[in-house]
């Protein structure tokens, strides 16, 4: 009964903000929602057993890229009379986009059918002898060990790309350089000048 | 009298008696927490004080123990304002969601055999997971205030605190690796037998010099915890000298308080975490005679207080640090050595369990 109720919750929460990630007005808003929308998604999969799951999704997305996403958004400078400009002229063009992917969606979901294993399979997240965690290791770092090392190849060249990307060398820039700050020595920056009074410095 | 009240308890419904003692044990653990905090927080004020030679606040009641108490009903009474073109739901919500992610995570932490609230057992990713969260508050308290101050602040500790869990991270991996389960009172039943088994030491592991690892592993913890939880030396999104009062500049009354509550919290919750993850937890430093008498839960207090006594003195003893020293410290230090740190304490458990 608890459960039940969590997950009605829990999903009615996760399509409103769904929804209002569209609709809202205010893109900080939208990201807000998209970050509730996340979270009760980890909510979902915690009711499903999958806890590793959950928590990982919120330490990933929730934690770390929606964060980025809300530093980005909130240093945009937005008029939003100007964004909303435009928007009867294009809506026939989006309108006939949207019917589109409607149909397409409407389309597999209607046609899918799913294997008799998979049934079997999706109701024990978590096998009778060890926890999640363990199950999910053994998955990922035995069985499918190479397609985890290649995920992470990708990953790594994506990030490369990124850096040098933006990676640009500026002349001029002053840096910090701690080691000749605390090697410096007294004669290499101070000079003791005997002046005679009246004459300065010639 | 007592026979039917257990009877008349018996005969509830599963839900009902599990509802009511959950929120009983959530009830009395948060007021506990909060009158704890309340003297953590006078304590923080008379350690600072005491090393600037002052003597802190002292008329508030005997030594001034009530001060805390006079410091929460003057929040509470003054008027809450909302700065104009400010958002308002979120500039309300942020505080709130500073607190609640506060309190929710104390959830998971063992204080004592069997005294927990929730014991998952992905515990420690769950600490993790919110206290990641706490960001939350400070940006949209930031962002709601339609100011300059706030939002620079807010951009600061975002990209701080997104910096050092990193390395947090990586030194959680270290910890759970070595006891082989992410449940927090796991962790703790496996430092039992007396300080040398304690995580920071591990002399258990002989000969496996795994100190050499979870000693440095600690002191990194306890820098990124502080600049996790934007205390001095790493209190730059409310730097005075240069922020005003950084996220927290449009704020005040009670949604300043909770600001407050749930910052000092999140310290004392890095407190708790260092005592659990690395000094033993509820473990007593010798598991002979005087020392069984005392009760777990003190041995747990007592550390988490040592650990905010040295809180407090880094506070009032090390100068705040620039941004770029502070970014070059966690990406540049702390994280390639953490790093290494997984690696290693991972070959140590594969080969000590091996041979």
């Amino acid at each position: 009964m608890l459960s039940a109720a969590a997950f009605y919750i829990l999903s009615a929460i996760a399509v409103i903000s769904a929804l209002m990630v569209v609709i809202a007005k205010n893109p900080v808003r939208a990201v807000l929602f998209l970050i509730l929308a996340f979270f009760s998604a980890a909510g979902l999969f915690v009711l499903l057993g999958a806890e590793f799951l959950a928590m990982i999704l919120v330490i990933v997305y929730v934690g770390a890229v929606a964060v980025l996403f809300l530093f980005v958004v909130m240093m945009l400078d937005i008029d939003f009379a100007q964004l909303k400009e435009g928007f009867i002229s294009h809506a026939p063009l989006g309108g006939l986009v949207a019917i589109a992917l409607a149909g397409i969606l409407a389309t597999t979901g209607l046609g899918w059918v799913s294997a008799d294993s998979a049934t079997s399979a999706l109701q024990s997240p978590t096998p009778e002898d060890m926890t999640n965690v363990a199950a999910l290791g053994a998955l990922i770092y035995d069985r499918y060990v190479l397609f985890f090392q290649l995920a992470g190849l990708v990953l790594l060249v994506a990030m490369i790309g990124a850096i040098v990307l933006t990676l640009r060398h500026r002349d001029g820039v002053k840096r910090q350089d701690m080691h000749a700050q605390v090697n410096r020595k007294r004669e290499d920056s101070v000079e003791i000048v005997d002046i005679k009074s009246g004459e300065g410095i010639g | 009298m007592f026979n039917f009240l257990s009877d008349w308890w018996g005969s509830l419904p599963f839900g009902v008696q599990w509802s009511v003692s959950t929120f009983s044990q959530i009830l009395a653990f948060m007021v506990v927490l909060l009158l704890s905090l309340a003297f953590l927080l006078l304590m923080d004020r008379k350690v600072w004080a005491a090393v600037q030679m002052r003597k802190g606040p002292n008329t508030v009641g005997a030594f001034g123990l009530l001060q805390s108490f006079a410091d929460f009903i003057k929040f509470v009474l003054k008027e809450i304002v909302v700065p104009a073109g400010a958002d308002r739901p979120l500039f309300i919500l942020a505080p709130l969601m500073t607190l609640v992610f506060a309190f929710i995570t104390w959830a998971v932490i063992p204080v004592a055999p069997g005294w927990v609230i929730s014991d998952l057992n992905v515990g420690i990713l769950y600490i993790f997971a919110i206290s990641s969260l706490g960001v939350y508050g400070i940006i949209i308290g930031g962002w709601a205030s339609n100011s300059k101050y706030p939002f620079l602040g807010a951009l600061r500790s975002a990209a701080q605190m997104v910096s050092y869990e990193v390395s947090i991270g990586f030194v959680l991996v270290t910890v759970l690796l070595m006891v082989g389960s992410m449940n927090l009172t796991d962790i703790v039943e496996a430092q039992g037998g007396g300080f040398w088994n304690w995580h920071v030491l591990s002399f258990d592991m002989f000969p496996w010099p795994a100190f050499v690892i979870t000693i440095p592993m600690f002191v990194i913890f306890f820098i990124s915890a502080l600049a996790e939880t934007n205390r001095p030396p790493f209190d730059l999104p409310e730097a005075e000298s240069e922020l005003v009062a950084g996220y927290q500049v449009e704020y005040s009354s009670t949604p300043y308080l909770l600001f407050m509550i749930g910052e000092y919290l999140n310290i004392v919750l890095m407190c708790a975490l260092m005592t659990v993850l690395f000094m033993g937890g509820w473990h007593a430093p010798f598991d002979f005679a005087p020392f069984t008498w005392v009760p777990p839960v003190f041995w747990f207090a007592i550390k988490v207080v040592l650990f905010f006594f040295m809180f407090a003195m880094v506070k009032a003893l090390v100068p705040r640090y620039r941004y770029d020293q502070l970014m070059r410290l966690g990406w540049k230090i702390f994280l390639p050595t953490s790093l290494a740190a997984v690696a290693v304490m991972g070959a140590i458990v594969v080969y000590s369990n091996a041979g």
